[in-house]
């Protein structure tokens, strides 16, 4: 061992994922424990082996805890207002379709506030990215009833308990036309490089719902312990299930959490039917949009 | 911000930048090894950094450094001198 060792190269590698990230803006605002550290270490690698040029690669969030992701990431960046994200990341794209356009948001931003936005840009299939960080409550603004929250699950406006059903978000995602959803948590940090990697290069509004502790607000609210424990609860309580029905994989308090890649299937983006549309009723004297 | 240099064993090694930490032990729970601890010291925020101590057992795989939220620690290969 002690011979061999003579061989080896000991100049320590940089971080590689430093030169995606704004690393003057560290250390961020998020709390110990926090699972959105971890889901943006999984997009920087995920960047990393994509071989996409960076150049044209920009991301759009919104307001909230994961909103502030923009902010760190070393890309084109849009910090937008309120639920208007897919909004922004739709026009952005129809302006320079050679883009890539990653939206990255919370739950309460993309399917509260945003949640119109959310059906109607699936709907058209804009071509982008959406992933979309589940920590099943409003962490910014104190810990509110989100769409997400589970039943039965305390908020700080829901004291007794929360009692209205929330969104499935993966069949959601499906059913207005997503071509690409997958559902991962912050442990499976594998599987959610690569399916943010997948998300990346497929054409079409392709989605990624990422669960992710909260244990400031909504796992103290709860008395589920800190992040650690939370992730300790998705290493034993997810279930693989590749290419299940979406309408299957709905959430609920402390249950069982079906992970996977559920939908894979190509359709005609938004922009490639206008063109198609248009060149069939106009022919020749329409020339293809290309921005 | 000074990055802790490990010893020389084993196929690989973690980088540390306890500055950077925040104590949430996800490295430590979840390392496929269980190579790492937290430590008894404080860092400059009062948290405790990890350190490596069973660097034999490192095999550099960098499951620490995808599950850190804070981008403070890495692991990495010893690649052999040409």
């Amino acid at each position: 061992m002690t011979e061999e060792s003579m061989d080896i190269d000991m100049s320590m590698p940089t971080n590689t994922v430093e030169e995606f990230l704004r690393m003057e803006r560290m250390p961020h605002i998020w709390c110990p424990g926090c699972g959105i550290g971890t889901t943006v270490n999984c997009f920087a690698h995920a960047l990393e082996t994509s071989g996409l040029d960076l150049k044209k690669v920009s991301i759009v969030s919104g307001i909230g805890c994961t909103g502030r992701v923009a902010g760190y990431l070393k890309l084109d960046s849009f910090h937008t207002t309120h639920g208007r994200a897919l909004p922004f990341a739709t026009g952005l794209k129809l302006a320079n379709p050679d883009l890539k356009v990653v939206v990255y948001s919370g739950d309460g931003d993309l399917t509260a506030i945003g949640g119109n936005h959310f059906i109607h840009a699936a709907r058209r299939n804009v071509d982008m990215t959406v992933i979309l960080i589940n920590n099943f409550i409003y962490g910014m603004t104190g810990g509110q009833v989100a769409p997400t929250t589970p039943i039965g699950a305390t908020a700080s406006t829901t004291p007794y308990g929360n009692f209205e059903e929330p969104f499935n978000l993966p069949y959601l995602a499906e059913s207005c036309g997503a071509v690409y959803v997958a559902r991962w948590t912050a442990y499976h940090v594998r599987h959610a490089t690569k399916a943010i990697k997948d998300a990346l290069r497929k054409r079409g509004f392709s989605f990624v719902e990422i669960l992710a502790p909260c244990p400031t607000l909504y796992s103290r609210r709860n008395r589920l312990g800190d992040g650690l424990d939370q992730m300790k609860f998705y290493r034993d309580n997810s279930e693989v299930k590749n290419d299940a029905d979406t309408k299957t994989v709905g959430l609920s308090f402390q249950g069982k959490v079906i992970v996977g890649k559920f939908v894979d299937k190509d359709k005609p983006t938004y922009l490639d039917s206008m063109n198609a549309f248009y060149a069939q009723k106009f022919g020749d004297k329409y020339s293809p949009y290309k921005g | 911000m000074a990055d802790t240099e490990q010893k020389k064993k084993g196929l690989g090694s973690v980088v540390i930048n306890a500055e950077r930490c925040k104590g949430c032990g996800f490295c430590v729970e979840f390392c496929p090894t269980h190579c790492l601890e937290l430590s008894e010291q404080y860092n400059a925020k009062g948290y405790h950094p990890p350190v490596l101590t069973l660097p034999e057992k490192c095999t550099g795989c960098n499951m620490c450094g995808l599950l850190c939220p804070d981008f403070a620690i890495y692991g990495f290969l010893f690649k052999k001198k040409k």
